[in-house]
């Protein structure tokens, strides 16, 4: 793990709304094609941390990032356009939110905005990044039908197949399951694995069991500090900080 | 009292209140129907006046009419919605978009007389259009601004935040989320705004007395910059400055007026739904 270059290096990040500060002194490397697993209570910082990836933290008034942040070497606030970074780096959020528009249209999103008009090529888009999020079985013979009538843990893997439609690097997942059933969950999971051969994905989630079940290394963060950083057999068997083990055994949180 | 009765009373009064509101609407209703419809024809419809105006028809008004709400809307739909997207999407809370949306709240509020002033200096005689249809289309368009932007505002506010934030997260650029992820669903609100708007530009005499309104004109208006008659303008004349004309002539073209209005709103009542029936969310 130590020779391979990082996927993403983050050096001294804070994030800061307004006055208020949310992400403190962020040091940590996130390696290519590993599930990296974020756990922590609320407002601890974990949702914010993904934005700050894709600089979706951008959105918020008043919000300010200082620190370093580098994809592949490559600072990701000068040294490529914001549209470019979330191209590479993919976000589903935690509620699935489709756009009110057919299963189709919300796949090819982000190809039509770079300007991809070829059906050929939107065709085959489709039809791959929906292998890939284990959805295309589902919805093969209703393309065209709206995304809103499909289930939530469909339109969840349908949230997946857009952001894979445009072949990205990393995929940011936020709580991706905490509205979906068990099952849907466990095809969401078993998705995340298969993805993890060609992605580098980052997971948040409230559901530190779910941290174990797929996660190769856990960060715990609180209130907007990174308590501790391992393996995540090693997080779950002997965490180092006592506030970790103290999450994890649900002594608070 | 018991709380029964006192309830039976509200109920009552609310009741009576209701119909007290709608009763004048059926009443004018009724009124113009009754004493106008017999005067209702294809030739009153689709005829010039003739005889000093107490025979013949209204066409050149109802003609006049609909070249001003159609010039009104062609000029204050795309300035008012770019406006609104400009105050809603790209503009932070400051103090110059809050004097912008103070101004327009403003303007909505100001007596329609003062348009037709305004109009009359501006556009008459500062940028010499003249009386014509394109100085009163242009005060007409400026009257329902107010009207345009603060719908279309309204409709863009209550496109869900997530929209752009999805949009965005696939490598959108700002304006082409604007243009395919909040544009498209703002668009019913918007038409509403535009209904809204064309029956006030079709029913306002004052802002088109002094920028276009013809009292009599032997024939049709061949470009924007001919002045043109018009059916408010021409309800007032027949009713209030031209002796002897038939009642039922006189509460015709009320009806006819009325109908306009109404024809429009449906026609764009009708689209907003065909809108409203793709989108859901």
């Amino acid at each position: 793990m130590v020779s391979a270059p990082a996927k993403f290096s983050i050096a001294g990040l804070h994030v800061h709304y307004g006055k208020l500060c949310v992400l403190r002194d962020l040091n940590l490397d996130i390696q290519a094609n590993e599930i990296f697993t974020v756990i922590g209570p609320a407002n601890s910082g974990k949702t914010t941390f993904l934005h700050a990836l894709n600089r979706l933290v951008d959105l918020v008034p008043d919000s300010r990032l200082s620190g370093e942040v580098r994809l592949d070497g490559v600072d990701i606030r000068c040294g490529l356009e914001v549209e470019a970074l979330r191209r590479k780096v993919g976000i589903v959020f935690a509620l699935p939110l489709p756009l009110p528009i057919s299963i189709f249209e919300n796949v090819v999103y982000g190809l039509r905005m770079q300007g991809v008009r070829d059906a050929a090529v939107l065709d085959e888009a489709v039809e791959r990044s929906l292998h890939e999020s284990y959805l295309w079985d589902e919805v093969k013979d209703r393309l065209r039908s709206p995304a809103m009538n499909l289930s939530g843990g469909q339109q969840q893997r349908l949230c997946m197949a857009r952001i894979l439609a445009g072949r990205p690097d990393v995929l940011l997942f936020d709580e991706p399951t905490s509205g979906l059933d068990p099952i849907s969950t466990a095809r969401i999971e078993e998705t995340m694995l298969n993805l993890k051969e060609k992605y580098t994905i980052v997971l948040v989630t409230n559901n530190v069991a779910q941290a174990a079940r797929v996660g190769e290394r856990t960060a715990f963060f609180l209130m907007g500090d990174l308590v501790e950083v391992s393996a995540t057999s090693k997080m779950f068997t002997a965490p180092a900080d006592s506030r970790t083990s103290d999450y994890i055994t649900g002594k608070f949180g | 009292m018991s709380a029964r009765l006192a309830q039976k009373i509200a109920f009552t009064i609310l009741l009576l209140a209701t119909l007290l509101v709608v009763l004048p609407v059926i009443f004018i209703l009724g009124i113009i129907v009754a004493k106008g419809a017999s005067a209702i024809s294809w030739e009153f419809l689709f005829s010039m006046p003739r005889d000093g105006m107490t025979a013949g028809g209204i066409f050149p008004a109802v003609l006049g009419t609909l070249y001003l709400v159609l010039g009104a809307v062609l000029f204050a739909v795309p300035l008012g919605v770019l406006a609104a997207v400009y105050l809603v999407e790209y503009s932070s809370d400051n103090w110059f978009s809050r004097l912008v949306k103070l101004a327009i709240v403003n303007l909505a509020g100001v007596p329609s007389v003062v348009y037709g002033l305004f109009g009359l200096g501006i556009f008459v005689t500062f940028f010499r259009f003249g009386a014509s249809i394109l100085s009163g289309s242009l005060t007409l368009g400026i009257m329902i601004l107010p009207v345009i932007i603060t719908s279309a505002r309204e409709a863009l506010e209550s496109v869900p935040r997530h929209f752009r934030t999805v949009s965005l997260s696939l490598g959108a650029s700002r304006w082409q989320t604007i243009r395919h992820s909040v544009l498209p669903h703002a668009l019913p609100g918007i038409l509403t705004g535009m209904i809204l708007g064309l029956g006030r530009a079709a029913g306002e005499t004052a802002p088109i007395l002094f920028t276009v309104a013809a009292f009599y004109l032997p024939r049709l208006p061949q470009s924007v910059f001919d002045q043109t008659m018009a059916l408010p303008y021409h309800l007032y004349v027949i009713s209030t400055q031209v002796p002897g004309i038939a009642e039922n002539v006189r509460y015709g073209t009320a009806l006819v007026l009325l109908t306009l209005v109404l024809l429009l709103n449906l026609a764009a009542i009708v689209l907003r739904s065909r809108f409203r029936r793709k989108k859901k969310w």
